[in-house]
């Protein structure tokens, strides 16, 4: 408890990870959105959601190579994985979108091992990583840090979220996005084409991993094989925010991103995931005994 | 009435079963007229493929210089030399499968490693089983030398003396600012697999040695992005030397990371420079960073095959279009080792040639190779460089040294 106690005498750098943790966050549910899309609306759990992101960061190594500044190639991201996502759709997804979770979970397991294997074919195994140029803020005394990209990220996290949110509310794809959510059988009787609602949410999916990966590679590293970290944590995002719920994601990533770089700091790096999984169960268990409770009180 | 009529195909099942049992095995290709044939289980696709392709083009270097110098004299006869290859996947099943497959149908006798200890790892016990001698350049972990393996010859220096160099030159240097050498305090974040803490226990061994307080343990977790929490701790208990290992992910993290946070620590020492590129990747930033190899071009070996050190890289070079990093150098050192063991076994005889390889005194391009009883080259000592305007510069251990360290590094 070493650890703890220097946090009590220098509160400066609980200040550094708590401010990293919440930008950190934001990227993390960038990532996330999509997923919370696909599951509720197809209900289907996208394994390939960290292929898609690194894949995003891949098209901006690309083109960051080609002399262009990576943080205008970010929409070039997003486009290409909706091409992609849409691609993916129309070849695996559309086959398996009325089956049970079982058959989705494989498939999309099968293409995420597909698309690592094809990255490492084009891009080789080596880690890659792009400077934005964007720089970094020093606070007191160089104490607090703030990598501008990592600013940037959470604004677009932001400002995707909101998009996002007004989207569904307002627009009429957006509507009819919901209702096929609500009810996949009755919005076909009623006129929705909800293949074409289908593709549209698993490429908009792409889309925004493509961004989040964009600002992945600027931020971290990327190598075909280690999509999985970002999987792993949207499912958890998704897990605690619920579906649908745009504004709980955003929430839910921020603290996961707070809570990780604290527990990396007390409890050393070995336990900075370890400790997430572990919440997550607590969140769950606590979960289920609240809605037990509930049901007793209707009773 | 069907199980009746499956019982009555059983003999007939049976024969096929004979027939198969029954057909000629395939003829020993250990030798195959005048070529001896070497097998090798190695990656070329999956996440090792790129060291995988060191691999095989520092193989592929040494058959090709062994062969147009006369390849191998055995008992008076010339052979020349071949490599049977398979690729493993990176996988270690695969690896293990194959590694039956080249000993079992394809008859070879003599195996060349994968790359990695991982892989390593899981092709010994089979080569161990059937009393096949492999050697290899690509497997450091410690684990490899401690299970007593007989038939298993590394030509590299093991993993914990990988960063243990450095505590040492902390040491030194401690010393010349008139300090004790306990006085120093160590960070150490390695990832957590077994070969990266086979460094971290070189570290803690030599630390320990020195009376030094090691004030940072971090293991980094296998999908590990992202090292703020453990560079907010460096910053926040200023340690004399931080000690990162992760394999080429650690290596871009830390140094794009301890630029991004301006964290001054006066020696940093890594793993991986070279196979992660970090001065092509961060050019200033990596500057005065200390990296681990197992060779590099300037050292003073020599052999009659290539010359010297620096003859090999640039052969290397003007053939497969880049310069060799260690793991090319190793692996081309390995066939040499075999091949001058099968040389003065002066058969085909496998046990004969694991004494011969037991016995090996050999100088190569890539260093001095003599074998413990373990099996792993003690002989050749790890190497220190520093990266110092965009080159890096040997500085440790100093008799290898071309100029002495920088210490400590400049603040960013």
């Amino acid at each position: 408890m070493d650890n703890l106690e220097l946090l009590i005498v220098a509160p400066v750098f609980s200040m550094q990870l708590l401010i990293d943790g919440l930008l950190v966050g934001s990227i993390f549910a960038l990532a996330a959105y999509g997923m919370a899309l696909v599951w509720g609306v197809m209900n289907i759990i996208n394994i390939a959601q960290g292929e898609f992101v690194i894949l995003g960061g891949y098209v901006t190594f690309v083109l960051a190579q080609y002399g262009m500044h990576p943080v205008l190639a970010i929409p070039f991201s997003a486009l290409t994985l909706y091409v992609l996502g849409l691609l993916v759709y129309r070849i695996v997804i559309v086959r398996i979108v009325d089956r049970d979770l079982f058959i989705s979970i494989l498939a999309t397991f099968g293409i995420s091992i597909l698309l690592q294997q094809v990255m490492n074919q084009i891009f080789t195994a080596d880690v890659q990583t792009v400077e934005s140029g964007l720089g970094t803020w020093f606070l007191f005394d160089d104490m607090v840090t703030v990598n501008q990209v990592k600013v940037l990220a959470c604004l677009i996290a932001l400002v995707v979220g909101a998009v996002l949110m007004v989207f569904l509310k307002t627009s009429r794809t957006g509507q009819a996005i919901r209702a096929t959510a609500q009810n996949a059988r009755a919005a076909r009787i009623l006129g929705i084409d909800t293949d074409k609602v289908y593709a549209t949410t698993y490429a908009l999916n792409a889309a925004i991993c493509g961004a989040a990966g964009s600002l992945v590679v600027m931020t971290w590293v990327i190598q075909p094989f280690i999509g999985l970290a970002y999987t792993v944590r949207s499912f958890m995002i998704v897990i605690i925010a619920g579906l649908g719920n745009v504004f709980g994601v955003v929430a839910s990533g921020m603290m996961l991103g707070v809570t990780e770089n604290f527990a990396g700091f007390l409890l050393g790096a070995e336990f900075q995931t370890a400790f997430i999984f572990s919440l997550l169960v607590v969140i769950l268990v606590w979960r289920s005994w609240r809605l037990r409770r509930k049901r007793q009180v209707l009773r | 009435m069907k199980i009746m009529r499956m019982f009555k195909a059983l003999p007939m099942i049976w024969a096929v079963f004979a027939v198969m049992l029954a057909a000629p095995l395939p003829a020993m290709a250990k030798v195959d007229g005048d070529t001896i044939i070497f097998g090798a289980a190695v990656s070329f696709t999956g996440k090792y493929s790129t060291n995988g392709k060191h691999t095989k083009n520092g193989y592929d270097l040494a058959v090709e210089r062994i062969n147009a110098n006369g390849g191998v004299t055995v008992d008076g006869k010339s052979y020349q030399i071949a490599i049977q290859y398979y690729d493993d996947e990176s996988t270690p099943a695969r690896a293990a499968q194959l590694a039956e497959k080249l000993i079992q149908q394809d008859g070879i006798q003599f195996v060349l490693g994968p790359y990695g200890s991982g892989l390593t790892k899981a092709i010994a016990p089979v080569t161990e089983k059937y009393k096949i001698p492999m050697v290899e350049g690509n497997g450091a972990s410690r684990s490899l030398f401690n299970k007593g393996y007989k038939y298993l010859f590394a030509v590299l220096s093991t993993s914990e003396q990988y960063l243990a160099e450095a505590i040492n030159l902390a040491a030194e240097q401690a010393k010349k600012d008139g300090r004790d050498p306990s006085s120093v305090t160590v960070a150490i974040a390695v990832e957590n697999d077994p070969f990266s803490q086979d460094i971290r226990a070189g570290v803690v061994d030599d630390a320990n040695k020195w009376g030094m307080k090691i004030v940072i343990d971090d293991k980094l977790p296998k999908e590990l992005n992202d090292m703020t929490a453990t560079l907010t701790k460096v910053k926040a208990l200023k340690p004399d030397v931080l000690v990162v290992s992760g394999h080429s992910k650690g290596a871009v993290l830390v140094v794009r990371q301890i630029n991004e946070m301006r964290v001054n620590v006066p020696m940093l020492a890594i793993t991986h420079c070279e196979a992660a590129d970090v001065i092509g990747k961060f050019a200033e930033g990596a500057e005065h960073t200390l990296c681990a190899t197992q060779w590099t071009e300037t050292m003073s070996y020599q052999d009659d095959d290539f010359g010297t050190a620096m003859d090999y890289y640039n052969d290397f070079n003007s053939i497969y279009g880049y310069y060799p990093p260690y793991q090319a150098a190793e692996s081309t050192a390995s066939v040499q080792v075999f091949v001058d063991a099968i040389e003065r076994a002066g058969s085909f005889d496998t046990e004969a040639i694991r004494s011969a390889l037991a016995a090996t005194d050999l100088m190569t391009f890539y260093g001095p190779v003599k074998f413990t009883e373990a099996g792993n080259n003690m002989a050749k000592p790890m190497v220190l460089r520093q990266i110092r305007d965009g080159k890096y510069v040997a500085v440790a251990p100093s008799r290898f040294a071309s100029e002495p360290v920088v210490y400590p590094r400049p603040d960013l």
